[in-house]
């Protein structure tokens, strides 16, 4: 506060007011200079103009009133606003927030302290933490009408460091590019010496900005936006200036533009690949340094992981770390994932800019169909993407003839897993099973499955694993045709001549009725399977993941197009083919499975059939059973106990 | 419907219990963990098999007049135990089955949360979520 300077300058002001003596009371004294030193850094001798047409907005009295103050204090005379003109400005403002004319002689009465109620509301707003997030959008309004002033005006530099106010007011991006950008609050002090021009601003322009604003009301947070929009993006460290940022829309759950930058540049530093995911313990210690408690923490992760697989991708990540940021400013978790955190759509959002790609409109539509069919009953089908549904649909086929027909063997073969592996192998294999829907890399699902297919050949005997890999599937395409046909052609079916080890058993199954050989089959055999397959298992998996990964890296590397593949499997991967020759093979490989997901549909509807049939002839049997029952124990005199 | 679920850790301590909120909450908690006898005889029974062929599903454990109580395993020793009311003799296997497979897909879900230490209580939101939907609705 520069009291020396303002006193000698209040002091001059009231010596050089041609004759006018400007009686300013103490607290008028310090708040007059604090206001004019504000709007005029020291060395500089007058306001900037722009600077004080903002303060003045603040004062929220109506343009004209404002116009005949400039008028009269002389400001529009002498062409700049001096330390004079300024505090004939203020207590000309102050007498007529009290109702006095705007006249010369009304500055010689008593009069409070001018009231700027941009200020005010704003340093209020500023530290109220629910409202932290929501005071800013008291200036969205507003700046998408100074978008045209700020060009004009200049670049205010009324921003100081000291000026909490105005970090709020940063945040409404007034840039026309960006509506959102963050408020760097206090860095952006150290542009403002690049930012001041002012002082031959033509004061004219600000009147037509005046006339141009008009009603508007603590509408300097154009500058400071402009500033900030200026300022380079060094983010402060602390997660909670985040916070500060204009949520578009006033939408807390939804990530702005510096907020997805600097989660990307968090998670480089977790994990260079942008691609990949980051793993659970990693992401444990990364998020625990936010000192939320643990439920906090795990509830957050539940929201955030929607796949379940132990690992965040990027849009997981940016959802988990925007929740920790709500979080830490007071907001409540919420209890399911906010629509716009939801990884499909923070990965369209993102893409799109990055890629300019309207495949993944497309593929972002047929991603949350993919991932959906793990949230809803497993039996759904979604219809969106081929190759990302192809094994979701061979899975819900397989669910559905499991579920149909008693069988709990896919139940069986993953705990067998669980003994085996690690947890994060182990989620892995357990979600694999539902795991087609859930696309968990960043990467399209198909290009992730191609990858898979892609290591069938290499490494096929260690993955005949019952559900969820393409091997089995390939496996069980054979069954399902050979079902379709046994099931066709009558009740129970022979054993697939594929599977020699299994005879036996399926003959002792044959003998129940509700339940039908082929699926049947499948545990045992992989029951054998796994049982000397077991190491292999846990050897396998991790090496394909990582293989699988280093796979999809390279497809990421090539380019955009190369996403297509995503929708249009077929017709892409003859131009990915070139590129890997591994994706020779599962493109043959996509193809047929594609059939085989023909064949299994209509197997499936054929099953469902049989299924429903077959329920009903239970419930009969059922009946008769209890009917029964009930002779019986009225034909015995005494019951048994 | 169930009328009780428990998830009992590999040390036969309660990870998770929840009964539908009727009196006799107790009588409940004696229940499961008087079943967990006969869990670890049917495991021990099956054990000297190869333990993949082990069924994770136990079937029933014991009927009592009231209810009747199911059991499940995983291969990590973490016991499922279900009790289900007599009254409903609509339930058939199959579904009691698809009820313990979804407890255990909620189970791993839990597991691959990082922020949990497997053999601490289950606090997990979705997880109550789940097994609110397999309780009986108490009219």
């Amino acid at each position: 506060m520069e009291q020396g300077p303002a006193g000698v300058s209040a002091a001059a002001a009231a010596a050089s007011t041609g004759g006018l003596l400007l009686p300013l009371s103490e607290s008028e004294q310090q708040r007059y200079s604090e206001l004019f030193s504000r709007c005029c850094p020291p060395p500089e001798a007058a306001a900037g103009g722009s600077s004080v047409g903002e303060l003045f907005r603040a004062s929220q009295l109506p343009p004209d009133t404002l116009h005949q103050i400039t008028e009269v204090c002389g400001a529009k005379r002498v062409g700049y606003f001096g330390p004079t003109q300024f505090y004939i400005a203020l207590k000309l403002i102050a007498a007529a927030q009290s109702g006095f004319p705007v006249r010369i002689e009304s500055i010689k009465n008593e009069l409070p302290l001018p009231q700027f109620v941009a200020l005010k509301n704003d340093s209020d707003v500023r530290y109220g933490t629910p409202a932290e997030l929501h005071g800013v959008k008291f200036q969205v309004p507003h700046t998408s009408l100074e978008k045209n002033s700020y060009k004009r005006t200049d670049e205010g530099d009324k921003q100081e460091p000291k000026s909490p106010p105005m970090s709020p007011i940063c945040s409404p991006p007034a840039s026309p590019s960006t509506y959102q950008r963050v408020p760097l609050s206090y860095g952006y002090g150290k542009s403002r010496s690049g930012l001041e021009q002012q002082h031959g601003a033509p004061y004219e322009v600000r009147h037509t900005t005046h006339q141009q604003d008009g009603p508007l009301s603590g509408n300097y947070g154009a500058k400071p936006a402009l500033a900030c929009s200026t300022l380079n993006r060094s983010l402060s460290g602390e997660r909670e200036q985040q916070d500060s940022n204009a949520h578009y829309s006033d939408d807390p759950w939804r990530i702005t533009e510096e907020q997805r930058d600097y989660y990307i540049n968090q998670f480089r530093s977790l994990q260079p690949d942008l691609n990949s995911f980051i793993s659970g313990s990693v992401a444990k210690n990364f998020f625990t340094k936010s000192k939320l408690p643990i439920p906090e923490l795990s509830h957050i992760w539940e929201l955030s992981d929607v796949d379940c697989d132990g690992a965040l991708t990027l849009p997981e990540f940016c959802a988990a770390f925007h929740l920790v940021v709500a979080r830490k400013n007071g907001y409540q978790l919420p209890e399911t994932l906010p629509e716009t955190l939801v990884p499909e759509y923070l990965q369209a959002a993102s893409l799109k800019p990055m890629r300019d790609c309207t495949l993944f409109d497309s593929y972002s539509e047929s991603l949350p169909g993919g991932q959906q069919t793990r949230d809803f009953s497993r039996t759904e089908k979604t219809s969106a993407e081929e190759v990302s549904d192809s094994s979701a649909l061979l899975k819900d086929g397989k669910k559905d003839d499991k579920q149909a027909l008693k069988v709990s063997t896919d139940l069986k073969t993953i705990p067998k897993e669980f003994q085996h592996l690690t947890v994060k192998t182990a989620a892995q294999e357990s979600n694999t099973l539902k795991a087609r829907p859930r696309s968990r890399s960043y990467s399209s699902t198909s290009i992730e499955d191609a990858m898979k297919k892609g290591e069938e050949p290499p490494t096929p005997p260690p993955r005949p694993q019952k559900s969820h890999s393409r091997a089995s599937s390939l496996d069980l395409n054979k069954i399902f045709q050979q079902n379709a046909q046994a099931v066709r052609s009558g009740w129970l079916p022979p054993p697939p001549p594929a599977l020699p080890p299994r005879p036996s058993l399926s003959q002792t199954e044959q003998v129940s009725e509700v339940e039908l050989h082929p699926q049947m089959n499948k545990p045992p055999s992989q029951a054998e399977e796994n049982s000397s397959a077991k190491k292999e298992v846990v050897i396998a998996q991790p090496p394909s993941k990582p293989a699988r990964r280093k796979l999809r890296t390279e497809t990421q590397g090539l380019e955009t197009p190369e996403l297509s593949p995503t929708i249009n499997v077929t017709s892409s991967l003859p131009a990915v083919k070139p590129h890997l020759p591994v994706q020779k093979q599962s493109s043959k490989q996509k193809r047929a499975i594609q059939t085989a997901i023909r064949k299994n549909k209509e197997a499936n509807a054929v099953l469902a059939r049989l299924n429903s049939e077959l329920q009903q002839q239970l419930k009969e049997v059922h009946k008769e059973r209890i009917a029964l029952e009930t002779q019986l124990e009225q034909l015995r005199p005494v019951t048994v106990l | 419907m169930a009328v009780c679920i428990a998830v009992i850790a590999k040390e036969n301590y309660p990870l998770y219990i929840r009964s539908v909120p009727t009196e006799n909450e107790l009588k409940f908690h004696y229940t499961v963990h008087t079943s967990l006898d006969v869990v670890d005889e049917k495991i021990s029974a099956m054990g000297k098999a190869l333990v993949d062929q082990r069924e994770l599903y136990l079937g029933l454990l014991y009927p009592t007049e009231d209810y009747k109580v199911y059991g499940y395993v995983t291969n990590s020793k973490v016991k499922f135990v279900m009790v289900v009311d007599s009254s409903n003799t609509a339930l058939r296997d199959n579904e009691i089955r698809s009820m313990f497979r979804k407890l255990h897909n909620s189970y791993t879900d839990i597991m691959c949360n990082p922020f949990y230490n497997p053999g601490d209580r289950i606090n997990s939101r979705a997880f109550d979520n789940m097994v609110n939907s397999m309780m009986m609705q108490v009219c």
